[in-house]
């Protein structure tokens, strides 16, 4: 089971992670994209950090949905509507709780990636944060089918979501700036697929 | 009076298009909402939302935007609207600014300016 204490810990490893990888993330958006994910994403992580202690007076749901709200306002680039309608959503399907397990967070994921999906008009193949995200969750589901441990299923998320990351590689973008490029973005992996694996990797790593 | 939203990752690129409205259109009831509190390139959700409240009244009022993260910036803004009266259109950004504001200031409703709007689309620059 996972409390508010817990999501609030790895919501700040988030924010660690993020402003850790801030020139990597952003070094990668040069190339196919504005060049801002990065630091996008690190200034409306830094922004969920200034409000953890108001964040743990919440219950999960709340949590999530404030999380989103914050990433929506202070982010500033696509990443802001789009992880924001993520965390939003999430926040609604887990609703006022002080507890989850797995069951919760897959079910929130899954309502959490269908806004992204809906959000962006994107669907996966389309070398965008879905081409992670997805088959991420489509692993850990079936890990947690299969009786696997928490530990496992979210490795076996992690793992699927390193491998959804190298193959945006070789896809043609078709969604958001890169798909400006055309051609050009093959070779290059995609920024929103890497900083979700950046954030799923804190949560196995909590566990 | 409608008023008129433009949303652009550029300050500067949103003032200017309302300054190039006045061309034709001065007095019409039009805001930008460009770039970030910081001044740098991007969307922000508060300008978006400050700027269709300095232009709101029972008209309504159209949003029109660059592309990508304005579209979904203000799309979730809209979420705080009655979707009938404040509306984001897909068109050309320079086109459809003056096309609105001219209308607008003619005192056109909003439906007939969604149409002339979507008259800008069809329309070849040559």
């Amino acid at each position: 089971m996972t409390d508010q204490n817990k999501v609030i810990e790895i919501l700040l490893g988030m924010a660690k992670v993020l402003e850790e990888n801030k020139e990597f993330l952003t070094d990668l958006d040069n190339v196919i994209g504005d060049g801002d994910h990065g630091i996008n994403m690190a200034r409306g992580f830094a922004e969920v950090e200034k409000q953890a202690d108001a964040l743990g007076q919440k219950d999960i749901g709340n949590i999530l949905k404030t999380v989103g709200m914050t990433l929506v306002s202070k982010v500033g680039g696509s990443s802001g509507p789009l992880y924001g309608t993520a965390f939003m959503k999430a926040g609604m399907t887990i609703g006022a709780k002080n507890e989850m397990d797995m069951t919760d967070f897959l079910s929130a994921l899954e309502t959490g990636i269908e806004g992204v999906k809906a959000r962006g008009r994107s669907t996966t193949g389309e070398k965008t944060m879905l081409d992670a995200m997805v088959p991420a969750l489509d692993a850990m589901k079936e890990q947690q089918a299969a009786g696997a441990d928490t530990k496992q299923i979210l490795e076996a998320g992690v793992q699927a979501a390193e491998a959804g990351v190298e193959a945006t590689k070789p896809m043609v973008a078709t969604k958001g700036r890169a798909s400006y490029l055309g051609e050009r973005s093959v070779g290059h992996q995609d920024p929103g697929a890497t900083s979700f694996t950046l954030m799923l990797k804190e949560i196995a790593k909590a566990y | 009076m409608v008023g008129i939203v433009i949303v652009s990752h550029s300050e500067k690129l949103a003032e200017s298009i309302v300054d190039l409205t006045k061309m034709m259109a001065d007095g019409a009831s039009i805001a930008a909402a460009g770039g970030l509190e910081d001044g740098t390139f991007g969307t922000s959700y508060e300008r978006i939302k400050a700027a269709i409240d300095s232009v709101y009244s029972d008209d309504g009022v159209i949003v029109l935007m660059d592309m990508g993260s304005a579209v979904m910036t203000t799309e979730m803004v809209l979420d705080e609207y009655d979707s009938e009266k404040v509306r984001m259109v897909d068109a050309p950004i320079v086109e459809s600014a003056v096309a609105a504001s001219v209308s607008a200031m003619c005192g056109s409703d909003l439906l007939t300016i969604l149409e002339e709007i979507e008259d800008t689309k069809q329309t070849p620059k040559f």
